[in-house]
């Protein structure tokens, strides 16, 4: 990839996803092969090769993310990146990333479960993403990009509330994400290098106390402490970071609720149903967690009703009924297993729940 | 303007290839392009397909279920999406693999014997290459210029340029010479 500001370059998600990480400065990546996103992990080895960074195909998922924790620790900007079964391999790292407080991005680009399942497009990993996924309650920052230009701007931003808030961010995307290819418009670099700042890293002591990163607190009530100072960060990361698209919804009488790739179908259906005069909006949440509670919960008080669609069987729409506290209907249609809802399928549900 | 595109036909006709300097074409005409292959664990004579669109708008959902236009290399890819394409759209088939007839009556169907035209030239793997010559000049949709200035850029062979282009331009010839003709 060339890096000319202004031109349009045609790649695939995970090819995007891999520049925007050169970008916003990341110098170590550690990953294990698995479709469908091998072309981000074979960007990395050329481009850390070309950038001076350090790429290394590790031994397994586990491995990845530990050696992403000792390089976050060592106060580098860090990544890995699998899919859905590779993921739940590194859930003990992430926790114990939390536990430290270290940053660091990890790219899910979801495959169909569960066990092995196939390599087909989905989103089953919705739960596991915005519940901590490992043990010990806890919470990731999930950004859900829907096309190839947002991947590359979500994947820098989350190296910077990696960095700014000491933790893990995850970048939740779908087979089709990875693999579909669109113009992508590189931006000159907006991403703030905080990675120059990290005056807990452990970079040797000389002349200084040193530094110290563990998860483990035996002292009776020293661990409580140090979950609620988490437990702080995680509300003010809920009060400030919470980013979605909404369109149309002011009239609306029916608003669909996607994510991802599915939102654009979703998006598509919208405007079909605009055109025959159906008053249809979309709600569009960027980040996964934390979630746009408060503006559903509004529009719930307007009685407008949720049609949630998904490539699962029904994860965001816990959410969404969560916000929406039954003042107003919410129903859900999705698809798994490699099954991506189509706009005629879409477009029936919508058609039996306005009438309902 | 949008123009949606399914290719299709057996792993190593260069399928992949097909749409990516297609959805490559679309985007030096500044205009909006997403594509998508069917990814999988494909292999050489396993069953291969691409979803292109190419419009002026933004393009939403970037799933073909209706194409405009359908590029098929083999018998099967015909019999798996020549249900699904639109009334009056234009069906390119590889007539050297497919002796079938199509069973639809509403659609344009332009038959390039691509892959005895690729042989000819010397190299049967430029099939894909006569088969777009034959979708561009059919469309006339895009600038020459650019679509060999997108079959430069996506081919990272350039040992095998020099055939490629020559194939685009044979598929042109075959149109201009036989098909064009309206519904």
């Amino acid at each position: 990839m060339n890096n000319k500001n202004s031109r349009r370059i045609l790649v695939s998600g995970n090819e995007a996803v891999g520049e925007a990480a050169i970008q916003a400065g990341c110098t170590f990546y550690a990953g294990y092969p698995i479709t469908p996103q091998n072309e981000l992990t074979a960007y990395m080895s050329r481009r850390m090769s070309e950038t001076g960074g350090t790429f290394i195909q590790a031994e397994s998922e586990l491995a990845a993310i530990n050696m992403v924790f000792g390089a976050s620790a060592a106060g580098a900007r860090a990544m890995t990146s699998s899919s859905s079964p590779g993921i739940s391999l590194k859930q003990e790292g992430i926790s114990y990333l939390v536990g430290c407080k270290l940053p660091a991005v990890i790219v899910n680009m979801m495959r169909a479960g569960p066990g092995l399942g196939n390599i087909t497009p989905a989103q089953g990993d919705y739960f596991q993403a915005t519940r901590g996924g490992g043990h010990g309650d806890y919470r990731t920052i999930v950004l859900a990009p829907s096309s190839v230009q947002e991947a590359f701007e979500l994947q820098i931003l989350a190296f910077d509330l990696a960095d700014k808030y000491r933790n893990p961010v995850i970048l939740l995307g779908d087979g089709t994400l990875g693999q579909m290819m669109e113009p992508l418009t590189l931006h000159p670099t907006p991403y703030t290098l905080h990675a120059t700042q990290k005056p807990w890293a452990v970079t040797g002591c000389k002349e200084r106390e040193p530094n110290v990163i563990r998860s483990l607190f035996l002292k009776e009530g020293v661990l409580e402490e140090h979950n609620k100072k988490l437990q702080k960060k995680f509300a003010e990361i809920e009060k400030k970071e919470i980013r979605y698209e909404e369109k149309n919804t002011e009239d609306a009488e029916v608003i669909l609720v996607a994510y991802g790739t599915v939102s654009r179908i979703c998006q598509a259906v919208m405007e079909k149903a605009r055109r025959k005069g159906a008053k249809v909006g979309l709600i569009r949440p960027i980040t996964l967690w934390p979630f746009p509670y408060g503006m559903i919960n509004k529009l719930a008080d307007l009685k407008k009703k949720f049609l949630v669609i998904e490539m699962n069987y029904g994860q965001m729409l816990e959410d969404v009924k969560l916000a929406a506290e039954g003042k107003s209907k919410v129903k859900f249609y999705g698809r798994g297993g490699g099954g991506i809802p189509q706009e005629e399928e879409i477009m029936t549900e919508l058609l039996h729940f306005s009438l309902s | 303007m949008t123009e949606r595109i399914i290719c299709a036909g057996f792993g190593g006709q260069g399928i992949v290839t097909l749409g990516k300097i297609l959805a490559h074409t679309g985007m030096l005409e500044k205009r909006n392009v997403t594509y998508i292959p069917k990814y999988g664990a494909e292999m050489r004579g396993g069953t291969a397909h691409c979803m292109v669109i190419i419009s002026d708008n933004l393009i939403s959902s970037p799933l073909v279920s209706v194409p405009d236009s359908a590029i098929v290399m083999n018998l099967p890819s015909l019999l798996k999406f020549e249900e699904s394409l639109k009334a009056k759209g234009d069906l390119f088939l590889n007539s050297s693999l497919i002796k079938k007839e199509t069973e639809r009556k509403d659609i344009r169907v332009i038959k390039i014997p691509a892959t005895e035209i690729a042989t000819k030239l010397g190299n049967k793997q430029v099939a894909n290459m006569v088969m777009l010559g034959a979708y561009f000049k059919q469309k006339r949709m895009f600038f020459e210029e650019n679509i060999f200035i997108a079959l430069e850029e996506v081919l990272n062979k350039p040992e095998l340029l020099s055939i490629n282009k020559q194939a685009v331009k044979e598929g042109m010839k075959e149109v201009s010479e036989k098909y064009i003709s309206d519904l």
